[in-house]
């Protein structure tokens, strides 16, 4: 095959591009699973707060404006296809400045510092967090999730005994949504990495989340382990913004991976209401 | 649970309008409140430890934890919903012991917050995470009074319109999450 020649700027533009509709616009799995959690909640405080959310919702995608004011940290996931050959410049820093173009032209917050510890705010929302993987074919596939601090906090990650096996996977996962509780924003998407190593099983966690909510694993046993922890979840009684429901979690997303044989990694990264992810092929 | 109570209230707040709030109440607050997050606070307890005094007047002071996106031209504010309340927990009793009778934020808050707020008679108020747009709405007028080089975490004054929120901690030790996660908690 060709080897297709793509100039950076396009890059630079889809990042900027999918950054803003991300905070403007949930994306439509997301309103149909709030949609159902609005049926299938029994608290009336809880259902109060499901309908502010699509208030809220509608309101960010007429006016185009934040819907939630902590516009996240920009992760940013690339395929790059093999027979692509990238133009024009670095490839990390277009995508660094798609970030900073579409939080400045997009009036979003920028939450992003220079440095643990000094806390200077960079100004721009850079730096982006930049996950990049190379994949056969022509095509780059750019899949963006604006993530929020307040989940992204209350997310954990453990390396459990080989013995604790599946019991000892869904007591950390259920424990770590009890002690999120309001703090994470509920209603949750829970998204859980098992396998790999310690490295990797935080990024299976996060890219769980990139599945469209609800949408379950392809393997039929892990589909069966993510339908039991969203059960699980819902029965913690934590409910709509921690005050009390039947709904806590949208979907809970398991991604695996084979690991070592002394290993059983488990992450939680827990994501919010606003769950905001866009994607696009060039 | 019985059917919500609602008060309407005037910020800032008198010590009669904060002792008829019980934990569970829906709060609507019209007024002046202020906005203060992490860097905020970490600033106004230093310079309390200097003997100086906050950038506002604490009396019947309400603090709303948020830091908002910018505002778009012709926009007052841009969106604002508040942030997690647990990372001010350092700071809060400092803050409450000059005369400040609620705080607004999200999620839960440490033991020594809870004794904090019954000690000095305030009141610990919620709204809806991640709303920041249709909370926006109730905002007026905004703005900033102290730490412009804070950027989002500055302080600004705000003047607000029946500003919704949900008492969690009132000051007779009430905690309105516990007992609406024990109500639905299924064994």
């Amino acid at each position: 095959m060709a080897v297709r020649e793509l100039h950076v700027d396009q890059i630079t533009d889809a990042v900027a591009r999918l950054v803003q509709e991300a905070n403007f616009v949930l994306s439509e799995d997301v309103k149909l699973a709030l949609a159902q959690a609005r049926q299938r909640e029994e608290s009336a405080v809880g259902r109060a707060i499901l309908e502010e959310l699509v208030e809220n919702y509608t309101i960010a995608e007429t006016e185009s404006v934040p819907m939630c004011q902590d516009t996240g940290a920009a992760v940013v996931f690339i395929e790059v296809g093999q027979d692509v050959h990238l133009v024009g410049g670095d490839l990390k820093e277009a995508i660094n400045r798609g970030v900073a173009k579409g939080y400045t032209e997009g009036y979003l917050r920028k939450s992003m510092l220079d440095d643990p510890l000094r806390r200077k705010n960079t100004g721009d929302n850079t730096p982006a967090m930049i996950h990049i993987d190379l994949v056969p074919g022509d095509k780059v596939h750019i899949a963006v999730d604006c993530k929020g601090g307040g989940s992204e906090n209350m997310s954990r990650l453990a390396m459990l005994k080989p013995s604790d096996g599946w019991e000892g996977v869904k007591k950390f996962v259920i424990d770590t949504v009890a002690n999120a509780g309001p703090n994470a924003c509920p209603p949750l998407i829970v998204g859980v990495g098992v396998g790999g190593t310690f490295d990797k099983v935080g990024y299976l966690a996060k890219r769980s989340l990139l599945r469209p909510v609800g949408q379950p694993s392809p393997d039929p046993e892990w589909a069966a382990r993510e339908q039991e922890l969203l059960t699980e979840i819902n029965k913690l009684g934590v409910g709509p913004m921690g005050l009390g429901g039947r709904v806590t979690a949208l979907a809970v997303h398991i991604e695996t991976m084979g690991c070592h044989i002394t290993a059983l990694p488990v992450a939680v990264n827990i994501e919010c209401h606003s769950h905001r992810h866009k994607h696009t092929v060039l | 649970m019985a059917e919500q109570r609602v008060h309407r209230v005037t910020a800032p707040l008198s010590d009669e309008a904060v002792a008829a709030i019980r934990a569970g109440d829906r709060v609507l607050i019209t007024g002046i409140i202020y906005t203060a997050r992490d860097a905020a606070h970490k600033r106004m307890v230093e310079s309390l430890e200097r003997g100086e005094p906050l950038p506002f007047d604490p009396k019947g002071a309400v603090i709303y934890y948020v830091g908002p996106t910018p505002p778009k031209p012709g926009q007052v504010i841009g969106s604002a919903g508040p942030t997690t309340s647990v990372r001010m927990d350092k700071y809060t009793p400092a803050v409450l012991a000059q005369g400040v009778k609620a705080v607004i934020g999200k999620g839960y808050r440490s033991e020594e917050v809870k004794k904090a707020l019954v000690q000095y008679r305030s009141l610990y108020l919620v709204s809806t995470g991640g709303a920041g747009a249709l909370l926006a709405r109730q905002i007026k007028a905004a703005r900033v009074i102290a730490y412009e080089d804070l950027g989002p975490e500055a302080i600004r004054e705000l003047q607000v319109v029946d500003f919704p929120t949900v008492c969690i901690h009132d000051i007779y030790g009430g905690d309105q999450y516990a007992e609406g996660q024990k109500a639905w908690k299924l064994a």
